[in-house]
Protein backbone atom coordinates (compact mmCIF):
# COMPACT_ATOMS: atom_id res chain seq x y z
CA UNK A 1 0.00 0.00 0.00
CA UNK A 2 2.97 2.51 -0.51
CA UNK A 3 0.95 4.07 -3.49
CA UNK A 4 -1.41 5.10 -1.03
CA UNK A 5 0.94 6.58 1.22
CA UNK A 6 2.42 8.81 -1.57
CA UNK A 7 -1.03 10.02 -2.89
CA UNK A 8 -1.62 10.87 0.31
CA UNK A 9 2.19 12.81 0.70
CA UNK A 10 1.10 14.52 -2.02
CA UNK A 11 -2.30 15.30 -1.25
CA UNK A 12 -1.20 17.03 2.09
CA UNK A 13 2.33 19.10 -0.29
CA UNK A 14 -0.87 20.40 -2.54
CA UNK A 15 -2.89 21.60 -0.07
CA UNK A 16 -0.10 22.97 1.77
CA UNK A 17 0.79 24.42 -1.45
CA UNK A 18 -2.91 25.95 -2.59
CA UNK A 19 -2.89 28.03 0.85
CA UNK A 20 0.17 29.20 0.60
CA UNK A 21 0.88 30.37 -2.73
CA UNK A 22 0.11 34.05 -4.20
CA UNK A 23 -1.30 33.57 -7.47
CA UNK A 24 -5.43 32.48 -6.77
CA UNK A 25 -5.17 30.76 -10.61
CA UNK A 26 -2.45 28.66 -9.42
CA UNK A 27 -3.99 27.90 -6.18
CA UNK A 28 -7.64 26.98 -7.81
CA UNK A 29 -5.41 24.83 -10.80
CA UNK A 30 -3.69 22.91 -7.57
CA UNK A 31 -6.75 22.16 -5.78
CA UNK A 32 -7.67 20.00 -8.42
CA UNK A 33 -4.79 17.99 -8.82
CA UNK A 34 -5.10 17.15 -5.28
CA UNK A 35 -8.41 16.41 -6.27
CA UNK A 36 -7.21 14.36 -9.02
CA UNK A 37 -4.84 12.64 -6.33
CA UNK A 38 -8.01 11.76 -4.29
CA UNK A 39 -10.00 10.17 -6.92
CA UNK A 40 -7.02 7.80 -7.95
CA UNK A 41 -6.73 6.83 -3.92
CA UNK A 42 -10.52 6.16 -4.47
CA UNK A 43 -9.90 4.11 -6.95
CA UNK A 44 -7.23 1.93 -5.26
CA UNK A 45 -9.39 1.39 -2.23
CA UNK A 46 -11.56 -0.12 -4.86
CA UNK A 47 -14.08 2.46 -4.70
CA UNK A 48 -14.64 2.46 -8.44
CA UNK A 49 -17.99 4.95 -8.33
CA UNK A 50 -16.68 7.38 -5.67
CA UNK A 51 -13.78 7.72 -8.34
CA UNK A 52 -15.94 8.67 -10.89
CA UNK A 53 -17.93 10.62 -8.66
CA UNK A 54 -15.18 12.52 -7.36
CA UNK A 55 -13.67 13.10 -11.15
CA UNK A 56 -16.78 14.74 -12.30
CA UNK A 57 -17.26 16.79 -9.52
CA UNK A 58 -13.59 17.93 -9.40
CA UNK A 59 -13.20 19.11 -12.66
CA UNK A 60 -16.77 20.68 -12.44
CA UNK A 61 -15.46 22.70 -9.08
CA UNK A 62 -12.13 23.87 -10.99
CA UNK A 63 -14.34 25.64 -13.39
CA UNK A 64 -17.08 27.68 -11.56
CA UNK A 65 -13.48 28.69 -9.16
CA UNK A 66 -11.28 29.79 -12.62
CA UNK A 67 -14.51 31.41 -13.86
CA UNK A 68 -15.13 33.07 -10.15
CA UNK A 69 -10.96 34.22 -10.51
CA UNK A 70 -10.07 34.76 -13.85
CA UNK A 71 -12.68 37.79 -14.03
CA UNK A 72 -10.95 38.99 -11.32
CA UNK A 73 -8.50 42.17 -11.62
CA UNK A 74 -6.94 41.19 -8.38
CA UNK A 75 -6.07 38.32 -8.81
CA UNK A 76 -2.84 38.11 -6.18
CA UNK A 77 -3.70 37.60 -2.62
CA UNK A 78 -2.31 40.44 -0.72
CA UNK A 79 -2.34 39.55 2.75
CA UNK A 80 0.20 40.50 5.70
CA UNK A 81 0.32 37.90 8.26
CA UNK A 82 -0.83 38.58 11.91
CA UNK A 83 1.72 36.62 13.82
CA UNK A 84 -0.14 36.32 16.80
CA UNK A 85 -3.01 34.45 15.22
CA UNK A 86 -0.80 32.47 13.48
CA UNK A 87 1.12 31.59 16.44
CA UNK A 88 -2.02 30.37 18.34
CA UNK A 89 -3.96 28.58 15.34
CA UNK A 90 -0.35 26.85 15.09
CA UNK A 91 -0.28 25.72 19.04
CA UNK A 92 -4.24 24.73 18.74
CA UNK A 93 -3.47 22.31 15.78
CA UNK A 94 -0.47 20.62 17.22
CA UNK A 95 -2.75 20.20 20.20
CA UNK A 96 -5.92 18.84 18.35
CA UNK A 97 -3.09 16.32 16.41
CA UNK A 98 -1.56 14.78 19.72
CA UNK A 99 -5.68 14.68 20.79
CA UNK A 100 -6.09 12.60 17.24
CA UNK A 101 -3.77 9.79 18.27
CA UNK A 102 -6.71 9.02 21.19
CA UNK A 103 -9.34 8.96 18.56
CA UNK A 104 -7.11 7.18 15.89
CA UNK A 105 -6.56 4.02 19.07
CA UNK A 106 -10.39 3.70 18.94
CA UNK A 107 -10.63 3.40 15.32
CA UNK A 108 -11.01 0.20 13.28
CA UNK A 109 -7.22 -1.22 12.61
CA UNK A 110 -6.79 -0.25 8.75
CA UNK A 111 -7.55 -3.17 6.36
CA UNK A 112 -9.73 -4.75 9.08
CA UNK A 113 -13.25 -3.20 8.77
CA UNK A 114 -16.09 -3.74 11.49
CA UNK A 115 -19.14 -4.33 8.74
CA UNK A 116 -21.61 -5.03 11.49
CA UNK A 117 -24.78 -3.91 9.14
CA UNK A 118 -22.74 -4.08 5.96
CA UNK A 119 -22.77 -7.76 6.21
CA UNK A 120 -26.42 -8.11 6.23
CA UNK A 121 -26.30 -5.72 3.52
CA UNK A 122 -23.62 -7.72 1.26
CA UNK A 123 -25.30 -11.18 2.04
CA UNK A 124 -29.33 -9.78 0.89
CA UNK A 125 -28.63 -7.16 -1.46
CA UNK A 126 -28.81 -9.48 -4.78
CA UNK A 127 -31.96 -11.30 -3.52
CA UNK A 128 -33.37 -8.40 -2.17
CA UNK A 129 -32.63 -5.57 -4.98
CA UNK A 130 -31.67 -7.50 -7.31
CA UNK A 131 -29.00 -4.77 -8.40
CA UNK A 132 -25.67 -6.29 -8.80
CA UNK A 133 -23.46 -3.07 -7.27
CA UNK A 134 -24.09 -3.30 -3.59
CA UNK A 135 -22.59 0.73 -3.35
CA UNK A 136 -25.92 1.76 -5.92
CA UNK A 137 -28.11 -0.75 -3.50
CA UNK A 138 -27.36 0.85 -0.48
CA UNK A 139 -27.45 4.00 -1.51
CA UNK A 140 -30.42 3.99 -3.62
CA UNK A 141 -32.56 1.54 -1.96
CA UNK A 142 -31.49 0.54 1.68
CA UNK A 143 -31.06 4.34 2.71
CA UNK A 144 -33.30 5.43 0.43
CA UNK A 145 -34.51 8.29 2.54
CA UNK A 146 -30.98 9.75 3.45
CA UNK A 147 -30.28 10.20 -0.33
CA UNK A 148 -33.82 11.65 -0.47
CA UNK A 149 -32.71 14.70 2.18
CA UNK A 150 -29.72 15.07 0.41
CA UNK A 151 -31.01 15.58 -2.67
CA UNK A 152 -33.48 18.65 -0.83
CA UNK A 153 -30.40 19.86 0.72
CA UNK A 154 -28.84 19.92 -3.08
CA UNK A 155 -32.02 21.71 -4.57
CA UNK A 156 -32.07 24.52 -1.97
CA UNK A 157 -28.18 25.14 -2.60
CA UNK A 158 -29.27 25.29 -6.07
CA UNK A 159 -31.90 27.99 -5.09
CA UNK A 160 -30.13 29.75 -3.36
CA UNK A 161 -27.25 30.22 -5.83
CA UNK A 162 -29.91 31.47 -7.98
CA UNK A 163 -31.42 33.78 -6.40
CA UNK A 164 -27.70 35.47 -5.52
CA UNK A 165 -27.06 35.14 -9.28
CA UNK A 166 -29.54 37.15 -10.39
CA UNK A 167 -29.72 40.94 -11.34
CA UNK A 168 -28.48 43.12 -9.43
CA UNK A 169 -30.73 44.62 -6.22
CA UNK A 170 -31.52 48.29 -5.84
CA UNK A 171 -29.84 48.87 -2.75
CA UNK A 172 -26.76 48.41 -4.93
CA UNK A 173 -27.74 50.21 -7.80
CA UNK A 174 -28.56 53.15 -5.37
CA UNK A 175 -24.87 53.66 -4.02
CA UNK B 1 -0.56 5.86 10.42
CA UNK B 2 -2.41 6.40 7.53
CA UNK B 3 -4.90 8.04 9.43
CA UNK B 4 -2.72 10.27 10.77
CA UNK B 5 -2.11 11.79 7.91
CA UNK B 6 -5.76 12.12 6.99
CA UNK B 7 -6.01 14.04 10.12
CA UNK B 8 -2.97 16.09 9.04
CA UNK B 9 -5.03 16.94 5.79
CA UNK B 10 -8.05 17.78 8.09
CA UNK B 11 -5.46 20.51 10.17
CA UNK B 12 -4.13 21.59 7.07
CA UNK B 13 -7.90 22.72 6.19
CA UNK B 14 -8.90 24.04 9.67
CA UNK B 15 -5.32 26.60 9.18
CA UNK B 16 -6.45 27.60 5.99
CA UNK B 17 -10.22 28.63 7.40
CA UNK B 18 -8.91 30.14 10.44
CA UNK B 19 -5.82 31.95 8.74
CA UNK B 20 -6.81 33.06 5.45
CA UNK B 21 -8.29 36.05 4.45
CA UNK B 22 -8.91 35.75 1.16
CA UNK B 23 -12.72 34.25 -0.16
CA UNK B 24 -11.21 32.02 -2.87
CA UNK B 25 -8.42 31.03 -0.38
CA UNK B 26 -11.52 29.69 2.64
CA UNK B 27 -13.53 28.19 -0.59
CA UNK B 28 -10.30 26.11 -1.28
CA UNK B 29 -9.88 24.98 2.73
CA UNK B 30 -13.46 24.17 2.47
CA UNK B 31 -12.93 21.89 0.12
CA UNK B 32 -9.06 20.59 1.78
CA UNK B 33 -11.47 19.58 4.49
CA UNK B 34 -14.09 17.60 2.72
CA UNK B 35 -11.36 15.74 0.89
CA UNK B 36 -9.69 14.36 4.34
CA UNK B 37 -13.36 13.47 5.56
CA UNK B 38 -13.75 12.04 2.47
CA UNK B 39 -10.43 9.60 2.30
CA UNK B 40 -10.91 8.83 6.52
CA UNK B 41 -14.49 7.25 5.77
CA UNK B 42 -13.11 5.27 2.85
CA UNK B 43 -9.96 3.59 4.69
CA UNK B 44 -12.33 2.74 7.46
CA UNK B 45 -13.92 0.57 4.78
CA UNK B 46 -11.22 -0.80 3.55
CA UNK B 47 -9.80 -4.29 3.63
CA UNK B 48 -6.73 -5.93 2.49
CA UNK B 49 -7.16 -8.51 -0.58
CA UNK B 50 -10.25 -6.95 -0.75
CA UNK B 51 -12.47 -6.52 -4.14
CA UNK B 52 -14.94 -3.88 -5.19
CA UNK B 53 -18.13 -4.31 -4.17
CA UNK B 54 -20.01 -5.63 -7.26
CA UNK B 55 -21.52 -9.33 -7.32
CA UNK B 56 -20.34 -11.07 -9.79
CA UNK B 57 -20.20 -14.88 -10.78
CA UNK B 58 -17.06 -15.96 -9.18
CA UNK B 59 -16.84 -13.28 -6.03
CA UNK B 60 -17.57 -14.11 -2.88
CA UNK B 61 -18.98 -11.48 0.08
CA UNK B 62 -15.96 -12.24 2.52
CA UNK B 63 -13.61 -10.82 0.16
CA UNK B 64 -15.52 -7.17 -0.17
CA UNK B 65 -14.83 -3.38 0.86
CA UNK B 66 -17.17 -1.94 3.28
CA UNK B 67 -19.81 -0.67 1.13
CA UNK B 68 -21.83 1.48 3.64
CA UNK B 69 -18.79 4.00 3.94
CA UNK B 70 -18.74 4.66 0.23
CA UNK B 71 -22.19 5.05 -0.55
CA UNK B 72 -22.30 7.84 2.26
CA UNK B 73 -19.28 9.53 1.58
CA UNK B 74 -21.00 9.26 -2.51
CA UNK B 75 -24.02 10.99 -0.82
CA UNK B 76 -21.90 13.65 0.94
CA UNK B 77 -19.71 14.44 -2.09
CA UNK B 78 -22.53 15.59 -4.17
CA UNK B 79 -23.67 17.95 -1.54
CA UNK B 80 -20.27 18.97 -1.14
CA UNK B 81 -20.25 19.93 -4.48
CA UNK B 82 -23.11 22.51 -4.19
CA UNK B 83 -22.19 24.08 -1.03
CA UNK B 84 -19.03 24.94 -2.82
CA UNK B 85 -20.93 25.82 -5.82
CA UNK B 86 -23.00 28.16 -3.27
CA UNK B 87 -19.94 29.39 -1.30
CA UNK B 88 -18.74 30.34 -5.50
CA UNK B 89 -21.59 32.27 -6.16
CA UNK B 90 -21.70 34.17 -2.64
CA UNK B 91 -17.45 35.01 -3.66
CA UNK B 92 -18.80 36.23 -6.67
CA UNK B 93 -21.68 38.61 -5.50
CA UNK B 94 -19.35 40.14 -3.02
CA UNK B 95 -16.86 40.61 -5.76
CA UNK B 96 -19.14 42.63 -7.84
CA UNK B 97 -20.26 44.91 -4.81
CA UNK B 98 -16.79 45.42 -3.64
CA UNK B 99 -14.63 44.28 -6.59
CA UNK B 100 -12.08 42.62 -4.13
CA UNK B 101 -11.70 39.14 -2.85
CA UNK B 102 -10.35 40.30 0.64
CA UNK B 103 -12.04 40.36 4.11
CA UNK B 104 -10.75 42.86 5.69
CA UNK B 105 -10.99 45.23 2.74
CA UNK B 106 -14.82 44.35 2.40
CA UNK B 107 -14.87 44.82 6.00
CA UNK B 108 -13.33 48.32 6.05
CA UNK B 109 -15.28 49.88 2.86
CA UNK B 110 -18.48 48.17 4.99
CA UNK B 111 -17.48 50.31 7.88
CA UNK B 112 -16.62 53.60 5.80
CA UNK B 113 -20.06 53.49 4.07
CA UNK B 114 -22.47 52.56 7.27
CA UNK B 115 -24.40 55.60 7.28
CA UNK B 116 -25.79 55.24 3.75
CA UNK B 117 -25.83 51.26 4.15
CA UNK B 118 -28.16 52.16 7.67
CA UNK B 119 -31.35 53.09 5.72
CA UNK B 120 -31.28 50.57 3.45
CA UNK B 121 -30.69 47.95 5.82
Amino acid sequence: MIELYILLILMIIGAVLALEIKDLLSAVIITGAVGLCLSAAFLLLKAPDLAMTQLIAEIVLVIILVRATISSDSRVEQSKRNHGTFVCVLISLSLFLGASGYVIAKLPIFGKPLMRISRTYLSEALFQTTVSNAVAAITLDYRIFDTFVALVALFTGVIAIMALSGPKSNNSNKK
Amino acid sequence: MIYFLCFILFSIGIYGVLVKRNIIKLIISTMILNYAVYILLVLMGFRWQGQAPVFAADQGIGFMVDPLPQSMVMVSMIVGLAVTALLVAVAMRLYQEFKTFDLKAIIKTKIKNKPETDDNA
